[in-house]
């Protein structure tokens, strides 16, 4: 007897039944982004007001920070130059219980949630690795390993949900970040566990200098959503009404228990990657001058003008209190920080280990010796900057700084 | 210590009859040290691959998604890094997430999020986000797995500031050491002897012993000639070589079980390697750069003048871990743990006119 035979497949059952899980049609993305600026969509006068105020204090924002690095002030700023649309849209979707989880990039959307702009740069500047309270705030850390953060938000928008608790996370990422596999995997379990997450992809066209044509094949980054399981949204990430709408959108969505979302805004990074960048290397002066034609300043504005909700008295007020804010985060980042360098081993664990305390201990020997000595070597160590060589005791406290 | 002791950690009293001491596994122990977990606190949470449904491949979470619901105890995407990546965003949540890493090497794609993350959020925040998180990881060789199912992957966690790192050697510290560790409000490194699993020693599942806190070392067999220090898997080939030396050489080797590679616990080594001035590190985990390195290290810097020979290792090749049918030349054994003994300088000279069998109660102290 053959094997065809003895298996009986002569008799051929037809294979178990396959049919795809659920319908792609409904996740796919529109063909062109959401624009609704210049296009007389019924809007919001109101909020059209307090985005372009957002924007314009943004870009202040954005440019006193790129001049605080020339001066010394920051060891380096990724500006979001050109995308401050995305960045307020972000912060503005989101209400008071929720958490938005940022990139190294995203110092503004965290400014714009109300952060103080000087602890928000701390990371920037140097002086801690994250200035503000991420617990009180629900901000969480600038997020320097790209894409890792994003899973974070995963996992808290899923913890909330199990504690029956009403939260949604909304985890920003760069064109870049979308390659790395930590997007693949938060994606993926966002989905599953359909967690009230918003993943924001802003498309800037680069990763430092690498376009997004060798990022990525996909027919655009909303695309991606999917493969797994969840919408793609794409806006026009320079239209700050569309961006706010559709991440509101998300974010209720996702509130409502209708799961994770992807939104991709398609905007341009206006400055090199950072001060230390010098972007003429990579790319056309022409695609950025095309591009400032659609600053989302220039956009905001002009729909305001012309529908009557802004005149030169309104926009040279929102100036002022836009170089207000930058004249006041001058003055205090020309302040020296206050350095602690034993605060170095009191967050390591909640209880220092025995070798930490000896090297904790050999520290303020070190920074005492120093100080009775008067010599600048301490100061100099240090950068020059005031230091506390205080003699705190270390406590169990949880929390920011005794 | 962070980690709460004492009757803290006991699930209640419980009838004479219910309590008794009977054959158990370390497998049954680390169970039984979950439920317990889950059932004392609403925020533990044990996640990963194949511990629900299946109750892990090694069973160790076996019954748990029964007793505790999905919720509770879920099967996650094979993901690594997402999986420790959604533990972060738990623990930020306020949660104790449990997780597993299926088999060590297995581990390795979520390395990033341990070191970038899980080491760092509480110094990042300045204690605001403390990472109260427990990951599991199945580890070392002599179970015959093939490629990727036997790394003793402890070495490079010990190399990451702001990671604790434990590993059980007795069925009483694998359920005591795994309560510390979920209670503990920092990141554990959980490293599970895969060998020893099946262990078996008299346990009782109702009363567990108490046993000391992450951080502590234990000597398991007091001695005077010599101090290995060990932990995890080379326990018991310690202890077998401890019986050996002293039933054939009259030597009285003192035996140092680490359970905790961070925080080291260097008092209870030095005063052990000051009563006797001899030390030998025994780990499957490679030499070169490995955990007796550090031991090694810090042994001689602080019992210079007690020792009587140079710190020795006995440690696995500095080779990617051998296939199962080679890998009985790979780990250290009761004969290379005794060889290393021997090399010990027991003619030196600086022992003249002492008899052989003098040498283990003349400690280095003496000089």
């Amino acid at each position: 007897m053959t094997v065809l035979e003895q298996s009986g497949a002569y008799h051929l059952a037809p294979p178990p039944a396959w049919r795809p899980r659920r319908d792609p049609a409904p996740l796919l993305p529109d063909r062109e982004p959401l624009r609704l600026l210049g296009t007389g969509a019924e809007l919001d006068g109101d909020l059209l007001h307090e985005l372009y105020g957002h924007l314009v204090r943004g870009r202040r924002f954005n440019e006193q920070a790129t001049a605080l690095t020339k001066q010394g002030r920051l060891a380096v700023y990724p500006s979001s130059t050109g995308q401050e649309a995305a960045e307020v849209a972000a912060a503005l979707a989101l209400r008071e219980q929720d958490w938005l989880f940022p990139s190294y990039r995203d110092t503004l959307a965290a400014v714009a949630r109300g952060l103080d702009p000087v602890a928000v740069l701390s990371l920037l500047r140097g002086d801690w690795h994250s200035g503000y309270d991420s617990r009180a705030s629900r901000v969480a850390p600038l997020s320097t390993p790209l894409a890792t953060q994003l899973p974070h938000a995963v996992g808290l928008a899923h913890a909330a949900r199990l504690k029956g608790d009403d939260v949604v996370a909304l985890a920003m990422v760069g064109d870049g970040g979308t390659s790395e596999g930590d997007f693949h995997e938060a994606l993926n379990f966002a989905a599953v566990w359909q967690a009230p997450v918003v993943f924001l992809v802003q498309n800037n066209g680069f990763a430092i200098s690498v376009p997004l044509a060798k990022q990525t094949a996909a027919p655009s980054l909303a695309h991606k959503a999917v493969g797994y399981g969840m919408p793609g949204r794409l806006v026009d990430g320079n239209d700050a009404a569309a961006m706010h709408l559709v991440l509101t959108d998300a974010v209720e969505r996702a509130r409502r228990g209708e799961g994770p979302c992807l939104v991709e805004a398609v905007t341009y990074r206006l400055e090199a990657h950072t001060n230390a960048d010098d972007a003429t290397r990579y790319r056309e002066a022409a695609e950025v001058d095309a591009w400032r034609e659609h600053d989302p300043l220039v956009l905001m504005e002009r729909e305001l003008r012309t529908r009557g909700l802004l005149d030169d008295e309104g926009a040279r007020e929102a100036r002022e209190e836009a170089e207000r804010m930058a004249g006041d985060l001058r003055e205090r980042m020309h302040q020296e920080p206050d350095l602690h360098p034993m605060d170095l081993f009191d967050h390591v664990f909640a209880h220092r280990t025995a070798q930490l305390h000896q090297q904790a201990e050999r520290l303020r020997a070190e920074l005492e010796a120093a100080e009775a000595e008067g010599t600048p070597a301490a100061a100099e160590r240090h950068g020059g900057t005031r230091l506390h060589t205080d003699t705190r005791q270390h406590t169990d406290e949880q929390g920011g700084r005794k | 210590m962070s980690t709460a002791t004492g009757t803290s950690l006991q699930p209640g009293a419980q009838p004479a009859r219910e309590s008794a001491r009977k054959p158990s596994t370390m497998a049954q122990a680390l169970n039984r040290a979950l439920r317990d977990a889950l059932a004392a606190d609403p925020d533990v949470h044990v996640f990963g691959e194949d511990v629900g449904t299946l109750g892990g491949v090694f069973r160790v979470t076996d019954g748990l998604a029964a007793e505790f619901g999905e919720n509770r105890c879920t099967d996650t995407p094979l993901a690594e890094a997402g999986i420790l990546g959604t533990a972060v965003g738990m623990a930020m949540y306020g949660m104790r997430p449990v997780v597993e890493m299926q088999f060590d090497a297995f581990a390795y794609p979520g390395f990033e999020q341990l070191v970038s993350h899980i080491s760092r959020m509480r110094n990042r925040t300045r204690g605001a986000l403390p990472m109260p998180l427990t990951v599991r990881v199945p580890y070392g060789g002599g179970i015959g797995g093939v490629e990727h199912h036997s790394d003793s992957s402890e070495a490079y966690y010990m190399a990451t500031p702001g990671l604790h790192v434990v590993t059980p050697a007795t069925v009483a510290d694998a359920y005591g050491l795994l309560r510390h560790s979920i209670a503990s409000d920092d990141p554990v490194i959980f490293l599970e002897p895969k060998r020893l699993y099946w262990g078996k020693d008299d346990w009782s599942p109702e009363q567990p012993d108490e046993v000391p806190g992450i951080g502590r070392a234990v000597v398991r067999r007091p001695g005077t000639s010599a101090t290995l220090i060990t932990y995890g898997p080379s326990l018991p080939v310690c202890m077998d070589a401890a019986e050996a030396a002293a039933r054939d050489e009259g030597l009285e080797l003192e035996v140092v079980d680490l359970r905790s590679l961070v925080p080291f616990d260097e008092e209870t080594v030095v005063a052990s390697v000051r009563r006797t001035g001899r030390a030998v590190v025994v780990h499957e985990s490679t030499g070169f750069a490995g955990p007796g390195a550090e031991v090694a290290a810090r042994v001689s810097e602080r019992c210079f003048h007690h020792l009587e020979a140079p710190v020795l290792r006995v440690a696995g090749f500095d080779i990617p871990y051998p296939p199962p049918m080679l890998e009985q030349h790979h780990l250290p054994d009761v004969d290379r743990v005794l060889d290393a003994v021997a090399r010990l300088q027991w003619e030196s000279e600086w022992r003249a006119g002492e008899a052989a069998g003098d040498a283990g109660r003349a400690g280095g102290g003496d000089r």
